[in-house]
């Protein structure tokens, strides 16, 4: 719309493709008054329309009368279904499409480019001609299409208008998702609409709502479990599709095929991001990653000439970009080929602190230059990739980052070199890394502490990668992945197997290594097996168990950067026990026969090894021998330990746990939780699963790789100091961190007014007391000003979780004021460990 | 000179960095090894000792110079006890841990029977010098029956919320009892007036409605829902057995709801006493601080 108005007002000949019947349709669904933000707020916009943090109605509504004001020619009601260039076919230039089918084929299919004027076909069949496109159709996409024989029969359909106009059919709904839900309730939900519901599941009955419906929100769930235990639907679990044919389904289940009646699908099976038509429009993408962005020059032109892609399909999702966006390719295509991007005073801060006072694109090409895994980017990648990371200069000497620091982002060295320090005792021995690597890869990869601390060698030049820069780079660069892969495989190894190994011994096995993902359950090793490979935990962690009398019993727990499966290497036979893997995971696979040959050359190395292995086995022999004696006291130990595996212990790095046999229920915890942070608790002690006395309780788990990071717009959720996962105050109460975290602990809610002081309502009963006051006392004492903008302020959502007290002196206050030492705050890889055994009265 | 950015917003400080981490625990009344158990006995046993060996006037021991150190310092430790209130609830920044004040008030309390009945040397009387004492008693009694239902207590309501499918929480026990309460509702339409009339009151019925014994005994002999499904079983004797009796179906959901209710009383039972004895260990206390007042007053204006 932005690159409309532009058009409109630079009297381009245009056209506005509109799907819908309205303007700005994202912001259009978006809920009626949410208040939209500006972010990010230093970016200068640049737009022939306005722009400012408000009431959804507000902006739309000036938008509207802007474009009629600027006379755009907007074509509503216009889906477009094609992008074919009529010119001559470029040559050389073909697109190979990837499709990759569920049961993991793939088939390429060949598109020979043309060249523009460009035919875009309309789904009504009318044919636009154009000489540039510029596609702003955002990543929401088109629904998964049923893929069975019939499937294509008009009685299946991908959406359910009202339920109530249906009357007197057998109707099957596809898809467990809470859209699938919502329509077989609402269809069931008056048993004189007469319609006979059934809902397919592929997942098998459990009495936990969350493992059978995975993807849909628990109260949905349970109702719709509610409902098939009252007879009003049905739903059939372990069920697929086989065929449709009118009147009919026919049903793959768990014992055999069977044919109902059915008057109408409902297919509610998620939607695929719009890649397939925009790859069918002759523009590549970066990468096969499911995440990958279309490949663009800096005036996002794509690989098909003539087509511009922006907005959040080129990766922007923030409203201000796409606007700025708009504006500068309308530039560049009526004739304006040196505008200055908009985040130009942006980088030219980053830049600022550096010796040297270079121009913008000087640095940028100073980096690319010296920067090995940099050297693939495109200046617009890299202007976007330096949006998010900083440039840095240290002089001789300086601490770049201490051991045991929290921190998950890379460096990588511009200029310059620096130095680990491999003993923390004795400054003098170092290993040094030089200009154009990189280093705190550890941190990015596995999520924990800082290995080592790192000085500058000299006067240098660093770029400190934050991590989701530094996952973005990895997934837009290929050769940027490979080369941060072998070095994380390379130095994880010497750091793992400490000093006297250089990275000359370990070539062979860094060149055999392979890095293979592992699905949460999986096992790396098997009890029993005769392979001899070595695996290395790169990201993630994994339990060791071992069968002993019939029975798994959980021996040990290993976090990321850990190693395993040296025993049978060393001493040779059988595997001793299963490890398989807590959450989702990477480890390095490393060839046994390779890593032995390294092993007969360093006999320090082969001494560390077995020291190693014995504590192993002295804990597997201590296990084994109690499991005699106290079987009851094992068992319960092994089974604890699964159970806090599968309650996000494998991924957390600090997690609030309750010993049910002190808790007294006072809620003291949420109370002072709540009084340390503007008056919200961010925990909930009662929810949350407890076994064999321990309980879970809702609160965050600040897991290794956090969930909740993965798409926040605004990037406002970061690791801090002390290792806790917090919100700043940017966040925009888009409440995707919500949705994305596994646990539920993240909320969205306004921060309450002050309360009067403690005292006040101690002697005189003023205020709501300690804790969280009541959602009645909140409301009734705001103190609205009267002023939109403030009002608005206050009552701004946001999210809210838990940041371990950062900042507040005596640490997290849950524990601090639990009164009878219930409360305790742990890391897996303290506590889960056989030392609980020997104190919980074994 | 050395230039070291600060890697994150320089605000945030490093404040966890000598935070105890535990992989074990210890409980509130074993907190640091039981260091407050033993400096109580250490204390009392001297005390008991001074009392029995030190030359002291046989009568009005409280204005010897023992008798006004142990005065002293046992007024000032009930005062220092009852800020457990205003600790408990001023969520402060600082090294505090609620466990060892509560730790400590415990054992110091106990010490406290030893102080205050020292102090009295043994001189009871109906005056309030005695009221004093005697509320000094009920408080700690009434701490030694909450401590001892802190102690036992927490299992029995951490299993009790235990079934197959796992522990459920106390808002889920009222979200399966109306949940229930529903399913009755739809299974009791088919049913003749009499019985959809027991089936209705089992409904109507608040299931917290009862007095504090109810709660605290756990006995409720007024519930409907029992009620209900006697008199349905009662009724059934006498009808023809048929094939699809919707009885069948409300039979079912009423045992169901029975088992329900009384988790759910089970629960607010246990809650019901983990909290019940603050309603005298508190309110005594400000009684005893009056009568302690009273008691300094009188001794100095009047002895």
């Amino acid at each position: 719309m932005s690159a409309a108005s532009h058009a409109a007002q630079l009297q381009l000949n245009h056209v506005l493709l509109e799907k819908t019947d309205h303007l700005s349709d994202t912001i259009y669904k978006y809920q009626k008054g949410k208040h939209v933000m500006a972010t990010p707020s230093q970016l200068v916009l640049r737009s022939d329309q306005e722009f400012d943090a408000g009431k959804r109605e507000d902006i739309l509504g000036r938008w509207n009368r802007r474009t009629e004001e600027l006379g755009v020619n907007v074509k509503y009601n216009a889906e477009v279904k094609s992008i074919r260039g009529t010119g001559p076919a470029i040559e050389g230039s073909v697109q190979k499409i990837v499709t990759r089918a569920r049961d993991g084929t793939s088939t390429t299919t060949e598109v020979q480019r043309h060249a523009p004027p460009y035919a875009i076909t309309l789904t009504s069949g009318e044919v636009v001609i154009a000489e540039t496109v510029v596609l702003a159709i955002g990543t929401q996409g088109n629904p998964n299409l049923m893929r069975c024989p019939g499937g294509d029969l008009p009685h299946v359909t991908y959406q359910l208008d009202d339920p109530y106009a249906v009357l007197d059919e057998h109707i099957v709904v596809v898809g467990t998702g809470d859209a699938g839900i919502e329509n077989a309730r609402g269809l069931a939900e008056d048993s004189a609409q007469g319609n006979v519901v059934t809902v397919l599941n592929r997942s098998s009955k459990s009495a936990n709502v969350r493992e059978s419906f995975a993807t849909a929100k628990e109260p949905n769930a349970k109702a719709l479990v509610e409902d098939d235990a009252s007879g009003k639907l049905t739903i059939r679990y372990e069920t697929e599709t086989k065929a449709v044919e009118p009147g009919w389904i026919t049903l793959s289940t768990r014992d055999g095929e069977e044919r109902i009646r059915c008057d109408r699908i409902i297919a509610r099976i998620g939607s695929a991001p719009p890649r397939g038509f925009v790859e069918g429009c002759g523009i590549e993408f970066a990468s096969n990653d499911r995440l990958a962005f279309p490949t663009l020059s800096p005036q996002f032109e794509s690989t098909a000439p003539g087509i511009f892609v922006i907005g959040a399909l080129a990766g922007y999702p923030l409203i201000k970009h796409c606007m700025n966006q708009g504006y500068d390719v309308i530039e560049f295509i009526s004739g304006n080929t040196d505008l200055k991007p908009a985040d130009e005073p942006l980088l030219e801060a980053k830049f600022a602190s550096l010796p040297g006072r270079r121009r913008v694109n000087d640095w940028l090409e100073l980096l690319r230059t010296n920067i090995a895994i940099l050297s693939g980017m495109t200046t617009l990648q890299l202007r976007e990739f330096m949006l998010d990371s900083d440039a840095r200069f240290y002089q001789a000497g300086a601490t770049i980052f201490e051991k045991n620091d929290p921190g998950s982002s890379l460096f990588a060295i511009a200029e310059g070199a620096v130095h680990v320090r491999i003993d923390p005792r004795d400054p003098s021995k170092v290993v040094p890394i030089q200009q154009g690597s990189i280093f705190g890869e550890v941190g990015l990869i596995s999520g924990r502490r800082r290995g080592a601390t790192v000085v500058a060698a000299q006067d240098c030049i660093c770029v400190e990668i934050s991590r989701n820069a530094a996952l973005k780079l990895q997934s837009q660069v290929p050769s940027a992945r490979r080369a941060i892969e072998r070095i994380s495989t390379e130095r994880q190894l010497l750091q793992m197997f400490g000093s006297g190994l250089t990275p000359d011994d370990v070539r062979e096995v860094v060149d055999t290594a392979k890095i293979m993902p592992v699905r949460a359950g999986d096992s790396i090793i098997t009890e029993g097996a005769d392979d001899k490979d070595i695996f290395v935990i790169r990201v993630g962690s994994m339990i060791v168990e071992k069968v002993v009398g019939g029975k798994p019993v959980f021996l040990s727990y290993l976090p990321a950067g850990s190693y395993v499966g040296e025993m049978a290497l060393i001493d040779g036979g059988q595997r001793t026990a299963t490890v398989r893997a807590a959450i989702k995971s990477e480890v390095i696979r490393i060839d046994g026969e390779a890593f032995g040959r390294v092993l007969a050359a360093k006999p320090a190395l082969l001494a560390r090894a077995r020291a190693d292995m014995e504590t192993r086995r002295a804990t597997n022999a201590f296990v084994e021998s109690k499991k005699d004696g106290f079987s009851g006291v094992v068992d319960l130990y092994s089974e604890q330990a699964k159970f806090l595996v599968s309650q996000g212990l494998g991924e957390a790095t600090d997690v609030l746990l309750i010993d049910e046999r002190l808790c007294v229920g006072c809620d003291n915890c949420e109370k002072a939780c709540a009084d340390s942070h503007d008056g919200l608790s961010r925990l909930d002690r009662e929810a949350g699963k407890s076994f064999a006395h321990l309980h879970v309780p809702t609160s965050c788990r600040h897991c290794e790789h956090p969930h909740c990071m993965a798409d926040c717009p605004p990037n406002a959720i970061h690791r801090g100091p002390d290792g806790e996962v917090f919100i700043d105050d940017t966040c925009i109460g888009c409440g995707n961190c919500q949705r994305n975290c596994p646990y539920g602990v993240i909320r969205m809610d306004k921060v309450p007014p002050k309360k009067p002081s403690l005292l006040s309502w101690l002697l005189f009963g003023s205020g709501p007391g300690p804790g969280e006051p009541p959602y009645k006392w909140s409301k009734k004492n705001t103190k609205y000003t009267g002023d939109p903008v403030q009002d608005d302020k206050l009552d701004r959502k946001k999210a809210i979780k838990c940041d371990m007290c950062a900042g507040i002196e005596g640490g997290p206050s849950c524990v601090r004021a639990c009164p009878t030492g219930a409360a305790i705050r742990v890391s897996p890889d303290e506590f889960l460990t056989v030392a609980r055994l020997e104190n919980e009265g074994a | 000179m050395a230039t070291t950015p600060a890697p994150a917003p320089a605000t945030r400080r490093r404040t966890g960095g000598t935070r105890e981490r535990q992989s074990t625990h210890e409980g509130f009344l074993v907190h640091r090894s039981g260091r407050w158990i033993k400096i109580s006995a250490t204390l009392a046993a001297a005390l008991i000792l001074l009392y029995i060996f030190v030359p002291l006037p046989p009568q009005h021991f409280g204005s010897s110079w023992l008798g006004y150190t142990l005065g002293t310092v046992g007024a000032l430790l009930i005062l220092w006890l009852t800020m457990l209130g205003m600790r408990k609830r001023a969520i402060t920044p600082g090294g505090w841990s609620l466990k060892a004040w509560t730790s400590a008030h415990v054992w110091l309390g106990v010490l406290l029977i030893v102080v205050g009945t020292l102090h009295s040397g043994f001189a009871f009387g109906w005056n309030v010098h005695t009221l004093a004492w005697a509320l000094m008693m009920i408080v700690i009694v009434s701490g030694i029956f909450g401590v001892t239902a802190y102690a036992t207590l927490p299992r029995a309501l951490s299993a009790n919320r235990y079934d197959a499918e796992g522990a459920i929480t106390e808002k889920q026990m009222i979200e399966a009892l109306r949940s229930l309460d529903r399913q009755l509702h739809d299974a009791a339409q088919p049913l003749d007036p009499e019985c959809a009339h027991l089936v209705g009151r089992s409904l109507e019925q608040d299931p917290f409605t009862g007095s504090i014994v109810n709660r605290l005994t756990g006995r409720y002999p007024q519930d409907e829902t029992r009620k209900a499904a006697a008199e349905l079983r009662r009724l059934r004797a006498h009808r023809p057995r048929l094939a699809d009796d919707p009885l069948d179906k409300v039979d079912a959901l009423l045992t169901r709801k029975e088992a329900m209710l009384a988790r759910m009383r089970r629960h607010l039972r246990l809650k019901g006493w983990l909290q019940a004895w603050l309603y005298v260990h508190v309110p005594m206390t400000f009684a005893l601080i009056a009568a302690l007042s009273a008691h300094i007053v009188s001794v100095f204006f009047y002895w």
